[in-house]
This record gives structure tokens, C-alpha cells and sequence, in this order.
């Protein structure tokens, strides 16, 4: 039953279009020119994870489509809007969340203030309680500083606060980078149950096993433009490619 | 002993001042990034505009220290908008130059309407007199003086340590682009900051007006022990800045008791102490 609700959502969601579709995306730091026409979208209730070496501009898309950069040029279209040019509160209002490759915990703010932070931008967010039951490390250490707490604490407590907001569109920066393995297989039970519910999730990863327990579709990023990309499906195929690619 | 007792009481109204005014710039520079060479200038305007309050609308004291506040807090909002915030992707020097000139220009335009001999301020009826301690008398309006001064800078503190929207201000202090990224509208919230720390120090002016006498002068008179005090409590924290901008003014009047001479200059020599010391002040945190 469940099931046949979630295709149908599918179904309705791929007719209206993707979430997020970025055409031809440049993007510079200042004079430097990093991202040369990023093609690629995301589809709703999908996992996408852009994988590339370091350095390929991984970051720096997730940071365009936030609207951080302060130079890019190109389209990127989030469901009926074009928010190529828009300033990144108006974005995360439109329901973006993005969880940077730091994970950004605040020094100056306990793990309450931290997880409270970002504003609520619409209804239908994780409520606290649930937040407690996906993290419940958070909920002993609510009192201590943001910093204070463990890597692994950080990046739970880094996604824990994007899911308060009631955007259904979370951009995760390599959320297991430098990671316990238990730890990064919790993120990977915390991702799929987040899929389940719904939410469509952009994903940064060098770690290329754990994306593909996660991910229904890749992306190779490589000197700032997309070379290729496959569906999970399509990855015994792809292997050999994907060992050059990447480089391992 | 009385001089003693008076000497304290007068270092805790500097304190005061110091305290206010130091405060407002530590929210400013951790918001803006900017230090703000025009807070006396504006802390002036608070003198000035309870003056006029008084002298042009009849209206009183009380109000005027509310309504002083908040008409030179919407002063700076239109400074910060259309001046300064072209400032922030330049270099600190940049900013600071930018409103030691606006000091100079505003204190320019005062002196050209009213002169500098000062014009009085009476203290409203009800705080005038003194009261018997038992082992001193303290005019009542310097009492008031250091109470409001505690009372506001305390809430200050507390909203920026204890509120959801002072969590926000920390975060943004810390990491603006990302609190942005949040959805938090960080352009609003920076020209809100700089009118809050305006504010306070108007709020610091009007609280001067019956004590000094209105005066173009007034804000440089102060501003210089003020940046010392920045420096010697580090910029990094609000109860930091309370606390050294009183404890400072108590120092200084207790030079006076004991070693006159060397009043106008205490305050320099512990910044110094300080800064060979603990380069961050002494409630700076580190980078
Ligand atoms: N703030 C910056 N200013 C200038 N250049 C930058 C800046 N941030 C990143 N770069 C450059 O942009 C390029 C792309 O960086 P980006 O962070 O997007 O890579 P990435 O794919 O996320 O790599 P990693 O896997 O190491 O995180 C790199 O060459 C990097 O040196
Ligand atoms: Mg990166």
C-alpha cells in the first residue's frame, strides 16, 4: 500500500518535472574560474550523489545552487523557479537545506542553539522528538558546546538541524568524510530512512561504497564540469570507468 | 573616606559610560566587522537629541530616553544602508577611516548649529537631591546613572547569550554566509545590529546629557578611554566588555584618590599592561 503510494508520488513528481535542474552552470572564486557548465538534475524522492576527485568543484556546485558564490552564471531551477540569481536566504526559504563538507557547528552556541538555529521555512519538518529518535547522542549532550562534541556527534548534529526546517531538498557535503565505519553506516541508515519518508537528497561523496549504498544515481565531476553519469543499476557496468574516474 | 567613597561613585559612572559604549561597539565590530569611529559622534547625537526633545517638543526625560535611542538607532540604520555597508568587502582600515570622517562631519554640522560651549541639561525632578548611604551622600541622578546603565547592559547581554535571536547574532558573528544559507536574512540582521549598538550608545548620551553639558564635544571627550577599554577586554566578548568598562571607570576614580597625576593616564597604562600580556584582552577569545 505504502508502495503504491510512493510510486504514484513518483510518477507525479517526474511528470512535473525535476526538483532541481542546473544547465550549463559556470561558477567563479573571485577571478578564478572553477566550475565550467555543470549539467545535471535531481528528481523528487531521488538520492544523487556527485562523485570526483578533490578538487574537481564538487563543493563549489552544491555551493552555486545554495547561492553562496557570489559569481555564477548559467540556470539552475529549483521545481518551477529559476534561482540562478537569488540571494541564499531566499533559497533555503524555498526549502533548500544544505549540510556543508565542515559541517559549520557553531562555537558559540551550545548543541540546543546549534540544532534551533536554522529557521523553520515551512511545515511538515522533523519534529524534536524525532530528531532525538534518529540521533540520540544529540539529546545527552544538548548543553555542551557545538564544538565540543565528537566528529561523528558534529556531522549527526550538522544533518539533525536541516531536518527541523521543513525543506524536503537536503544538499549533504561528504557527510562521512573522516568518520568511524559505525558511525558512517548510521548516516547511511539516517539517509535512507530520510529517502523513505520522501526527502530528495543531493549528495557529495568521495567514498564511493557508501554512495552506492545510498544513491539511485551518479554524477562524475571532473575540472569543473560533469563527464558522466549512471544509475545505480548501471554500476557493475560502469566499474572500470568509474576506477579511472576516480582514481582508485 | 568620603573622597574615597565619592571618587568610586564617580569612576562608577564613567564605568558606566565606558561600559555601555564599549559594548555597543563589541556588537558592532563582531557583526560588521567594522569598528565604528563614529560612536561618539552618536553617542553625542543621544545628548543632542533628548535636548531638543526638550527644547523644541517639550517632551521630557523619561520619554526622551527611550525615544533618543530609537530616532539615532534609526539614524545609524540609514547610515549603515546607504554608507557603510559598501564598506564590508574592504579591509577593517577602510571602515574605520570611513566613520572616523562620519564623526567628524556630524560633529562639524552640531558645533556649526550650537556651538561648543555646551548648553545645560536639567535633571528631571524626581532624581534630583541625595540620599544618606550612612557613610555617604550619593546624588540621586548618579545613582540612577549607574543603575539604568547595569540594568541595560545586563539586557543586552542576555538577549545576545540567552534569546533564540541572540544565537543567531553569535552564529552570524561567527559564520555569516552559512547562517544565510539557513534562510536568515543576515543583510537585515547586520543593519539591525549596527542600529541596536547606535542605539545603546544614544541611550549612554542621554543618560550624559544632565551630568555633562550638551556639547559637540562630548563623544570625543570619551571615545578615546572607550577604544582603550575595547582593547583591554577584547573585542570577542559582551559581558567582557560590561565588565572591564566598569571595572575601568572604578580604577580610574580610585587613581584619582590615590595618585591623582596619574588618572588621565590609567586607563592607557593598563592597556598597555594588557596588551603585552594577553594580546586578545582580557576576555578575548582566541581566533
Ligand atoms: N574559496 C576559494 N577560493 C578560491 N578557490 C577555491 C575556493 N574554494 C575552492 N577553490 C578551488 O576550487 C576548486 C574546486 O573546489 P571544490 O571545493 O569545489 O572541490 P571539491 O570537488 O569539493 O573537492 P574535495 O573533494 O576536496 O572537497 C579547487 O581547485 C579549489 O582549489
Ligand atoms: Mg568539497
Amino acid at each position: 500500500m505504502a508502495d503504491v503510494k510512493m510510486a504514484d508520488r513518483a510518477t507525479a513528481a517526474a511528470a512535473a518535472g525535476p526538483v532541481l535542474a542546473v544547465e550549463n552552470l559556470e561558477a567563479w572564486y573571485g577571478e578564478s574560474h572553477i566550475l565550467h557548465g555543470i549539467n545535471f538534475n535531481v528528481n523528487a524522492g531521488e538520492v544523487v550523489t556527485l562523485l570526483g576527485r578533490n578538487g574537481a568543484g564538487k563543493t563549489t556546485t552544491l555551493k552555486s545552487v545554495m547561492g553562496i558564490i557570489g559569481k555564477r552564471t548559467g540556470s539552475i531551477r529549483f521545481g518551477d523557479q529559476d534561482i540562478t540569481r537569488a540571494s541564499s536566504d531566499r533559497i533555503a526559504r524555498m526549502g533548500v537545506a544544505f549540510c556543508p563538507e565542515e559541517r559549520g557547528i557553531f562555537a558559540s552556541l551550545d548543541v540546543r542553539e546549534n540544532l534551533l538555529l536554522p529557521p523553520i521555512v515551512r511545515s511538515g519538518g522533523l519534529s524534536l522528538d524525532q530528531i532525538f529518535e534518529l540521533f540520540p547522542n544529540l539529546k545527552e549532550r544538548l548543553n555542551s558546546q557545538g564544538t565540543k562534541l565528537s566528529g561523528g556527534e558534529q556531522q549527526m548534529l550538522a544533518i539533525a538541524r536541516i531536518l527541523r526546517t521543513g525543506a524536503r531538498f537536503l544538499m549533504l557535503d561528504e557527510p562521512t568524510e573522516g568518520l568511524a565505519p559505525v558511525i558512517i553506516q548510521q548516516i547511511g541508515h539516517t539517509i535512507a530512512r530520510l529517502k523513505s519518508e520522501g526527502f530528495t537528497i543531493l549528495l557529495v561523496e568521495q567514498n564511493f561504497r557508501f554512495a552506492s549504498t545510498v544513491a539511485d544515481r551518479f554524477y562524475i565531476v571532473e575540472h569543473g564540469k560533469i563527464i558522466d553519469g549512471f544509475a545505480n543499476s548501471e554500476l557493475q557496468a560502469n566499474m572500470d570507468k568509474l576506477h579511472t574516474y576516480l582514481g582508485v | 573616606m568620603q573622597a574615597l567613597y565619592a571618587q568610586l561613585l564617580v569612576g562608577l559612572i564613567n564605568g558606566s559610560f565606558y561600559a555601555l559604549l564599549s559594548l555597543g561597539l563589541a556588537v558592532i565590530f563582531g557583526m560588521l566587522n567594522i569598528i565604528n569611529f563614529a560612536h561618539g559622534a552618536l553617542f553625542m547625537m543621544g545628548a543632542f537629541a533628548s535636548w531638543m526633545l526638550l527644547n523644541y517638543v517639550g517632551i521630557g526625560y523619561f520619554p526622551a530616553l527611550i525615544l533618543a535611542p530609537l530616532l539615532v538607532g534609526i539614524f545609524g540604520i540609514i547610515l549603515e544602508k546607504t554608507i557603510i555597508s559598501r564598506l564590508y568587502k574592504l579591509d577593517h582600515l577602510y571602515g574605520l577611516l570611513l566613520t572616523f570622517g562620519l564623526s567628524l562631519v556630524i560633529e562639524g554640522l552640531f558645533r556649526n548649529s550650537y556651538g561648543s560651549s555646551g548648553m545645560p541639561y536639567r535633571i528631571p525632578d524626581i532624581l534630583q537631591g541625595a540620599t544618606n548611604l550612612g557613610f555617604m551622600y550619593m546624588p540621586n541622578y548618579r545613582g540612577w546613572v549607574v543603575l539604568a546603565a547595569m540594568v541595560v547592559c545586563v539586557s543586552t547581554w542576555a538577549i545576545i547569550e540567552k534569546t533564540s535571536l541572540g544565537a543567531t547574532l553569535r552564529a552570524a558573528t561567527e559564520n555569516a554566509p552559512l547562517v544565510q544559507a539557513f534562510g536568515v536574512n543576515v543583510p537585515r540582521l547586520i543593519t539591525l545590529t549596527y542600529g541596536g549598538g547606535v542605539a545603546l550608545a544614544a541611550f549612554a548620551g542621554v543618560l550624559a546629557a544632565p551630568i555633562y553639558s550638551v556639547n559637540p564635544n562630548m563623544g570625543s571627550n570619551f571615545i578615546n578611554t572607550v577604544f582603550a577599554v575595547v582593547v583591554i577586554g577584547g573585542m570577542g566578548s559582551i559581558m567582557g566588555s560590561i565588565l572591564t568598562g566598569f571595572g575601568l571607570g572604578v580604577v580610574e576614580g580610585l587613581t584619582k584618590v590615590f595618585y591623582p597625576q596619574a588618572s588621565a593616564t590609567v586607563v592607557f597604562v593598563v592597556m598597555v599592561i594588557v596588551l603585552l600580556t594577553r594580546p586578545r584582552g582580557l576576555f578575548g577569545r582566541a581566533a
